[in-house]
């Protein structure tokens, strides 16, 4: 893991000296702003809680986590960076971890921002704040898992467009395992362990329990190992198209 | 200082993959400043790619200051200060910004800040250090890529086509800059440009289908010129074909080329046989003839010949 901390910071400090962090952040938390108050009616509702935000949560990071990760590989390996990085005295596992979580922590300090939702239901009643910080928790491990497969997926190309195309279509996949899409796409000639597989992979459903408050050890497994398994390919890819 | 043995990369599959560097074996001691020459292609990047431990060789084996980069590339990579081709930097980082995450990488700590304010002053970069990198110019940029690869005050450095881009007065920094200091550390800097060769390398080596096909110091390289100790002379009062059947008298004369005669000067080159030096006959034949001597020049070779000869042949 040598070098990740200096990699880690660099990267954290990158999306601040562009203007890509201040769009990102303004864009998530206005469109959980809209998502939570215009479609998750959450004044209409009369329920203090934060469902309609976590409910639409998933389907937010969707389309704004492939745009942080697509540029995590893809960007050193087109401007030629990735050879000066990785021949600096950092290990390739260093270079890979650090930059996952500065991608996490910026993602991380966006979901915290939106603390002025969890201000208001706590202004306008008595809502369970345990449930509300296990979501939280449950979200900022999505967020990992689609970073991770972001990551791995930015390592296979040059190009940040396919990058973010390929990310958003496999955290998609990821995101509906549990549901006809993609479970028809196997049914028939899939045996049935491998269905139930599929759909245990599902983002969705375990997220669901983690809206519901419950944070247990196998979602932290589930993610964990997750995270583990793409940040895995990611270095595995790097050191397979660095010739390239 | 550096030790390559039968160093091979192959790109693909191993029966339709391209055989890039193949077998290269050589050693670069400290004080020596290698120039790596070939055309386009040849091998170069892709040695030092292995050297630097960015590309892990297919088979052989390359090891720095005694660490074998395969084995333990940590090593190696704090002991190298490598300068990309084309100089890389990140884009949206400042000079000053830039080279503190490098000190950092490279776990300076205190010495930091007295290095990056050294290595800024060597490579004159205090005029742009606040500026974002994607801003400078080709020239700046190179230096902000060599003020990265000398900031630790590596024992090796490793330069790919260093002064590529750059205007003559750039290239004339970049040289005084290898040349001030060769001596305490073993440099490697591959080139297509052989002047340079000339001006900063004390040995140079030609590479070529990813083989070494030559290596030597550079007056060594330059002697398997077919011009080395070739003598011109221009005189007055000569006939030109009397001039050249003279000439080619002289015993170690191999032939003679370029002979012609215009207002009455003859010119012609003498080409020395392997071995011999001419000048002193052509000049004691000058003054028996009675000749009006304007000119006499002795060649030395041109390593753009020999680079030509040797790279083309098979």
């Amino acid at each position: 893991m040598q070098g990740w901390y200096p990699i880690f910071k660099r990267e954290l400090a990158g999306y601040f000296v562009t203007p890509v962090a201040y769009i990102f952040i303004v864009i998530f938390l206005l469109l959980a702003g809209v998502f939570t108050f215009q479609l998750g009616r959450l004044f209409e509702r009369g329920q203090a809680d934060l469902r309609p935000f976590f409910d639409f949560l998933p389907w937010l990071y969707l389309f704004l986590i492939p745009a942080v990760s697509m540029r995590l590989w893809a960007e050193e390996r087109r401007g030629g960076t990735i050879e000066l990085l990785l021949t600096l005295p950092v290990s390739q596992w260093g270079a890979v971890l650090g930059k996952f979580l500065a991608a996490w922590a910026f993602t991380g300090l966006a979901l915290v921002l939106t603390f002025p939702l969890w201000i208001t239901v706590n202004y306008l009643g008595d809502p369970d704040n345990g449930v509300i910080v296990g979501s939280y928790i449950g979200g900022l491990l999505m967020a990992g898992g689609f970073l991770a497969i972001g990551s791995c997926v930015s390592a296979a190309t040059k190009s940040q467009v396919i990058a973010f195309v390929i990310s958003l279509m496999i955290c998609l996949g990821f995101l509906l395992a549990g549901f006809s899409p993609v479970l028809d796409f196997f049914k028939g000639w899939a045996p049935s362990w491998l269905i139930e597989a599929v759909s245990s992979f599902s983002f969705l459903s375990r997220f669901d329990g983690l809206g519901k408050g419950v944070v247990t050890l196998r979602d932290l497994v589930f993610f964990g190992s997750l995270i583990g398994v793409f940040l895995y390919g990611a270095g595995i890819v790097i050191e397979m198209k660095k010739a390239e | 200082m550096i030790e390559l043995n039968s160093l091979t990369k192959r790109f693909g599959s191993p029966s339709t993959g391209i055989l890039a560097v193949d077998g290269v074996t050589l050693k670069v001691d400290k004080g020596e400043v290698l120039g790596f020459l070939g055309p386009n292609g040849a091998g170069k990047s892709t040695t030092m790619k292995m050297v630097t431990g960015f590309l892990t060789p297919t088979s052989g084996s390359a090891s720095v200051c005694g660490h074998d980069v395969v084995k333990a590339p940590i090593a190696v990579k704090e002991r190298i200060g490598y300068l990309p081709e084309g100089a890389p930097a990140y884009p949206d980082m400042t000079p000053e910004s830039f080279l503190s995450f490098c000190a950092q990488v490279r776990k300076m700590g205190d010495r930091a800040e007295a290095r990056i304010a050294h290595v800024v002053e060597r490579v004159q970069l205090s005029g742009v250090l606040r500026q974002p990198i994607e801003t400078l110019s080709k020239g700046f940029k190179r230096r902000v890529g060599l003020a990265q690869a000398i900031l630790h005050d590596p024992e090796v450095l490793i330069l790919d086509e260093p002064t590529d881009g750059l205007d003559p007065n750039q290239k004339h920094e970049v040289r005084a800059l290898i040349r001030e200091m060769a001596g305490k550390k073993a440099i490697v800097l591959s080139t297509h440009i052989l002047e340079e060769v000339e001006a900063v390398c004390t040995r140079a080596i030609i590479i070529a289908r990813g083989r070494v096909i030559a290596d030597g110091t550079p007056a060594q390289l330059a002697a398997r010129s077919r011009v080395h100790n070739a003598v011109t002379i221009a005189v007055r009062g000569a006939d030109k074909d009397q001039m050249v059947g003279e000439l080619k008298r002289i015993t170690g004369v191999r032939d003679v080329d370029h002979a012609r005669q215009d207002n009455g000067l003859c010119r012609a080159t003498a080409i020395a046989k392997h071995g011999h030096t001419i000048a002193g006959e052509v000049s004691a034949l000058v003054k028996a003839r009675g000749w009006g001597l304007e000119e006499l020049r002795v060649e030395h070779g041109r390593l753009d010949e020999v680079f030509r000869d040797i790279t083309q042949s098979k």
